[in-house]
């Protein structure tokens, strides 16, 4: 296994990425859950932020000093509780857990009992706006720390969001990083059929906020974009991160069904054949 | 009451660094030094409630204590679901403060009549509901609820009940009785515990001794102190300036029930789970729905005849 954390490299967050999809992918199919194609989406970018952007220390999971991370598209719960695994604030045994009898690893991602969890979600709209007051109230403070929001294009729709994204640039909250996991597909169609976002960068900029479009899947991409966070002083930064649904495993790639399908049987052999690898 | 409430929270604020007020882009005159006196503790989010209260959640989990205020229902079913799993959930220390409670704004029409906020509210687990009933009370009760913590809801009226200032003998979670009396009680909750003083009035002409008490805190009950009174008196009815269903004649009926009180009958005053569809200001339209001091007066000599 390799390093995790500042020092990480490009080697290290891919191997951690490979480990991300194979939790997802057992935890999906152990709970016969849905969403395995929205956290493979996604596991690119949580591998990059865990495993290398953001400061945390497991062993203080409330450590003052450490930076906020908010999964607003908490119905990938899995990947973010597979992460924090990885990172060692708790057993990797527990994610066998998810989604059982009594458990505290729900699908939608919550913080009750789950250590380094700041924000529990589920309800889409809700993240931008809490990451926009932590970082609002860490800023009066005099903190460095940065709060880091991942929503999904599909969550865009919440008119919530253009609240909190109005609010952040009017009070330059250049602290505030907002990503998109931008795979163009929602539950039950693609963005594009359902509410159109694009020129989506374009809103953006419209709105204040310092905008990069950058692969979702490119490590050292993610590494460049992610490391010179926040982009530009006085305004929040939304790095919209192109993706595709399913990563990783050939026939969940860019597919609507598996927003909802669970892996099972031949599927599941099949999916974690083909993650498998050295990490 | 809200003068009463700005002023507490004023006081608050000087000793209290972490206190931290977000309007949604009203209280135009009301807020006006708070904001020029406190810049660094008084945020104005706009006309977006949703991220008003997501962001007091975001800015109380990072140690402030932050206080929305609006309009009668913007600050609670605007935002119900930030309200619910931001603040609620996380046990946010925020206050949602209403401006105007049940017909405070009644020439506004039905969008600005807080009538089911107190049932919606006290649905929400780990919420504190209070409505004063006097201004000087929405003054000790701001002090109380900061020194509990959110979250919490506080309801404003425009009216006042019209009690001289007792403030010692304003608790948190405790009923307070404001008139002796034993062949009837009526609970009642905010400024219409006027109406229900004058009804007492009106009985105690008729021979009728009526017990009023001021229900300020919906949630928590003062279950221990509702039954004790209930079984006293034995005819129990509650005034609301609020839907019939969920609010405090709920509330008071679930405390009287499960706790055993010896009611022979009950009685709810309040809304006939109806929209209002005509305006006019809180007195008139208390008049015309029936939960003036007369109305309330009819339906305490019902329930006494009912209990026999």
């Amino acid at each position: 296994m390799g390093e995790l954390g500042a020092k990480a490299n490009v080697a290290d967050t891919e191997a951690l990425a490979l480990r991300l999809r194979r939790h997802v992918v057992r935890m999906t199919h152990r709970g016969n859950s849905s969403h395995v194609g929205s956290a493979l989406s996604m596991a690119d970018i949580m591998a990059v932020l865990y495993g290398r952007v953001l400061r945390v220390d497991p062993s203080q999971p409330k450590w003052p000093g450490r930076d906020r991370f908010i999964l607003s598209k908490g119905h990938a719960g899995a990947c973010v509780y597979a992460a924090l695994a990885e990172r060692g604030f708790f057993p990797v045994e527990q994610l066998e857990q998810h989604y059982s009898n009594g458990s505290v690893l729900s699908g939608h991602v919550s913080h009750k009992g789950v250590p380094g969890v700041e924000l529990s979600t589920g309800s889409l709209g809700h993240g931008l706006g809490v990451g926009g007051g932590m970082a609002k109230q860490l800023r009066r403070l005099g903190g460095n720390q940065r709060v880091f929001v991942v929503l999904s294009d599909g969550e865009c729709d919440e008119g919530s969001n253009w609240e909190a994204i109005l609010f952040a640039s009017h009070h330059r909250l250049d602290n505030l990083v907002a990503i998109i996991d931008y795979n163009k597909i929602q539950s039950l169609a693609s963005v594009a059929e359902t509410l159109a976002l694009e020129p989506f960068a374009d809103k953006w900029t419209a709105f204040g906020w310092a905008v990069r479009r950058v692969d979702g899947h490119d490590h050292a991409a993610l590494h460049a974009v992610l490391d010179g966070a926040p982009l530009e002083s006085g305004k929040p930064t939304v790095i919209i991160a192109d993706t595709t649904k399913g990563k990783g495993v050939s026939f969940m790639e860019d597919s609507v069904l598996w927003h909802y399908r669970s892996p099972q049987g031949e599927e599941y052999e099949n999916a974690l054949a083909e993650l498998a690898g050295g990490a | 009451m809200r003068d009463s409430f700005i002023k507490a929270l004023t006081e608050l604020a000087e000793i209290d660094p972490r206190v931290v007020l977000i309007t949604g882009d009203l209280g135009f005159g009301v807020l006006t030094d708070f904001a020029n006196n406190r810049p660094d503790q008084f945020i104005n989010a706009g006309v977006a409630e949703q991220n008003m209260t997501a962001l007091a959640a975001g800015m109380a989990l990072e140690g402030a204590r932050a206080y929305t205020y609006s309009i009668a229902n913007f600050t609670t079913l605007r935002c119900l679901e930030q309200l619910r799993n931001d603040v609620c959930y996380h046990e946010a220390d925020v206050t949602a403060v209403s401006v105007g409670g049940g017909f405070s704004y009644g020439q506004l029409g039905m969008s600005h009549f807080a009538t089911e906020d107190l049932a919606i509210m006290r649905a929400l687990p780990n919420m504190t509901v209070v409505a004063p009933s006097d201004p000087w009370q929405a003054l000790e009760l701001t002090r109380q609820l900061h020194a509990r913590g959110g979250p919490a809801y506080l309801r404003l009226d425009k009216d006042k009940a019209g009690l001289e200032p007792a403030p010692a003998s304003v608790v948190l979670g405790k009923v307070r009785e404001v008139r002796a009396g034993a062949d009837a009680v009526i609970f009642a909750t905010g400024a219409i515990l006027g109406e229900a003083l004058a009804a007492a009035e009106t009985l105690a002409a008729e021979g009728a001794a009526v017990r009023v008490v001021d229900v300020h805190t919906l949630k928590p009950l003062d279950v221990e102190g509702v039954v004790a009174i209930a079984s006293e008196c034995g005819v129990v009815v509650t005034v609301e300036e609020h839907n019939k269903l969920g609010g405090l004649g709920g509330a008071i009926a679930e405390a009287c029930l499960e706790g055993g009180a010896k009611v022979r009958s009950f009685r709810r005053v309040g809304l006939s789970d109806l929209y209002p569809t005509i305006v006019g200001d809180q007195k008139f339209l208390r008049r015309a729905y029936e939960m003036d001091a007369p109305a309330i007066a009819a339906v305490v000599r019902d329930a006494l005849k009912a209990a026999g």
